[in-house]
C-alpha cells in the first residue's frame, strides 16, 4: 500500500477500533444515559472509520472499501494504535482510555481540517465538531469519578494508570506520517503535545488527581505489533464475513 | 430562470421561486420528505439538501455516523421514483459540514411544536462550555437542566424543565 493510503488507514482503523469497543458498553453501562453515550461515541467512530476507510481504498485503487478493509483484514495488517484496542475494564478504566484519546482526536481534526488535501479536510472538519462532545464527556467523567467516592477515585487511578503507558504512541511520528505532510495531508504530532498536556493536566486538577508515573511508553501498534486483545476483538467483529465470506443483505 | 436551486438561495420551505419548473417540481417532492427518525421535519427544513437541479440532488449528512444518512437517501430516492423522478441522481457531500444553524425557521417551529427544543442559532462553533439554556419546548421557560449530553439520537441532548418537570429533548447545537 502507499504511503498516503497508509496514512488513511491509520486513521480510520483508530476510529473503528475504538468504536467497536465502545459499542461493548450497549446494554451494559451503569445507566442509561451512560449507554446511550457510549453508543453515540461509537457511532460516531464507525462512521468516520468509514469515510477514512473508503478514503484509503479509494487512494489503494485496487477494489477495496471500507467494508472490505474492516472485516477481510488479518490482525498483523491492522494499524491502529495500541491505546485504543485495549479491553474496556470497569467503566472508569472505559473513560481513562476515552480521556487520553478524544481530546488527541480533537486536537488531530481541529488542524486536519486546514490541510491542503480537501479530501481529509473535509472528513476532519465533519468530525472534529463530534469529537468535541468525546472529549468534553471523557473529562466530565474523569473529573466526577476522581473527585467521587473513595471507590470511584481508586477506580479512575487504576484506569489512568492501565492507560497511560499507551499515550506516547499518539504522538510519534514515522516515514508514514512525514510523507503525508509532504503531500499536504499530514500533522506535526508532536506539535499537538503541549497543547494535550494542558487539557489533560486541567482536567486531572479539577479531579484531585495525579499524572500517573511516568513509564516506558509501549508501541506497535502502526506497524501491525498489536496487544492480545485486538484478535479478539476482530474474531467478533469480523466473525460473518469470516463464517459467510462476502455475505450481503 | 436559474437551472439549479441551491441551500440559502430561498427559504427552504416557502414555495421555491426563480427555478425552472422541474427544479421546483423537485423540491416540492422533497418537501415532502419526512426526516425517518424526526418525522416532523423534512430533510428540507433539516438543511440536508444543498443543491437541487433538472438531474442531480445534492445532500450531505448530519452526523457522521447518523445511521438515518441511508435511510434519507432511501426515502428520496423512493419519493423521486414514485413521483416519475428516478433519473434523478442523489450525490452526498461532506464539505461544508452540515450545521445546526442550515436548520430553517420553519424546521424550528415544527420541532418546537413536536417536544423538541431547537438549537440555539448562530452558536454552531460556540464552546461546549458556554452553551445557553434549553428553553422548555411545553411551558417555554428557560429554568432547565442538562440530564444527559447525549439523547436517544446522536443529534439531540436530553434535558429536564425545573418549572413543568417535564424531560425534553433539545437539539443539540452542531
Amino acid at each position: 500500500m502507499e504511503k498516503l493510503a497508509q496514512y488513511a488507514l491509520r486513521l480510520g482503523d483508530d476510529a473503528l477500533i475504538l468504536g467497536q469497543r465502545l459499542s461493548e458498553w450497549c446494554g451494559h453501562a451503569p445507566a442509561l444515559e451512560v449507554d446511550l453515550s457510549l453508543a453515540n461515541i461509537a457511532l460516531d467512530q464507525v462512521g468516520q472509520a468509514t469515510h477514512f476507510l473508503n478514503l484509503a481504498g479509494a487512494i489503494e485503487a485496487k477494489g477495496r472499501d471500507g467494508d472490505a478493509l474492516a472485516f477481510h483484514r488479518d490482525v498483523m495488517d491492522f494499524t491502529n494504535c495500541l491505546l485504543v484496542e485495549q479491553p474496556n475494564g470497569d467503566f472508569a478504566q472505559t473513560m481513562a482510555r476515552q480521556f487520553l484519546y478524544a481530546h488527541y482526536q480533537h486536537l488531530l481534526f481541529e488542524a486536519m481540517r486546514s490541510v491542503q488535501d480537501e479530501r481529509f479536510a473535509a472528513i476532519a472538519a465533519k468530525a472534529v465538531k463530534e469529537t468535541a462532545y468525546h472529549a468534553k464527556l471523557a473529562s466530565d467523567w474523569v473529573i466526577r469519578l476522581g473527585d467521587g467516592t473513595e471507590e470511584s477515585r481508586a477506580r479512575m487511578i487504576a484506569g489512568l494508570d492501565w492507560m497511560w503507558r499507551f499515550a506516547d504512541e499518539l504522538f510519534v511520528m514515522d516515514e508514514i506520517d512525514e510523507a503525508a505532510i509532504k503531500v499536504g495531508a499530514g500533522i506535526d504530532k508532536p506539535a499537538l503535545r503541549p497543547a494535550w498536556d494542558a487539557r489533560i493536566d486541567a482536567a486531572l486538577a479539577e479531579a484531585g488527581l495525579e499524572r500517573p508515573a511516568s513509564r516506558r511508553p509501549v508501541l506497535g501498534g502502526r506497524t501491525g505489533r498489536h496487544s492480545e486483545h485486538l484478535g479478539h476483538l476482530l474474531s467478533q467483529m469480523q466473525f460473518l464475513q469470516r463464517a459467510y465470506p462476502g455475505a450481503t443483505w | 430562470m436559474a437551472q439549479s436551486w441551491t441551500a440559502g438561495a430561498s427559504p427552504a420551505s416557502a414555495a421555491p421561486a426563480g427555478e425552472t419548473p422541474t427544479v421546483q417540481e423537485i423540491l416540492r417532492i422533497l418537501a415532502n420528505v419526512p426526516d425517518p427518525e424526526i418525522p416532523a421535519v423534512s430533510v428540507l427544513d433539516l438543511g440536508i439538501v444543498r443543491e437541487v437541479t433538472a438531474d442531480r440532488v445534492v445532500i450531505t449528512p448530519t452526523y457522521t455516523g447518523c445511521p438515518a444518512t441511508l435511510a434519507i437517501e432511501q426515502s428520496i430516492r423512493q419519493a423521486l421514483g414514485a413521483h416519475g423522478f428516478a433519473h434523478v441522481a442523489i450525490e452526498t457531500v461532506l464539505s461544508p459540514p452540515w450545521s445546526t444553524d442550515w436548520i430553517s425557521e420553519a424546521g424550528r417551529e415544527k420541532l418546537r411544536a413536536y417536544g423538541i427544543a431547537p438549537p440555539p442559532k448562530g452558536t454552531a462553533a460556540a464552546s461546549l462550555e458556554n452553551e445557553t439554556l434549553a428553553e422548555c419546548p411545553r411551558c417555554g421557560s428557560s429554568n432547565t437542566e442538562e440530564i444527559s449530553r447525549f439523547g436517544s439520537t446522536p443529534c439531540k441532548a436530553l434535558w429536564r424543565c425545573k418549572a413543568c418537570q417535564e424531560p425534553f429533548d433539545r437539539f443539540k447545537c452542531h
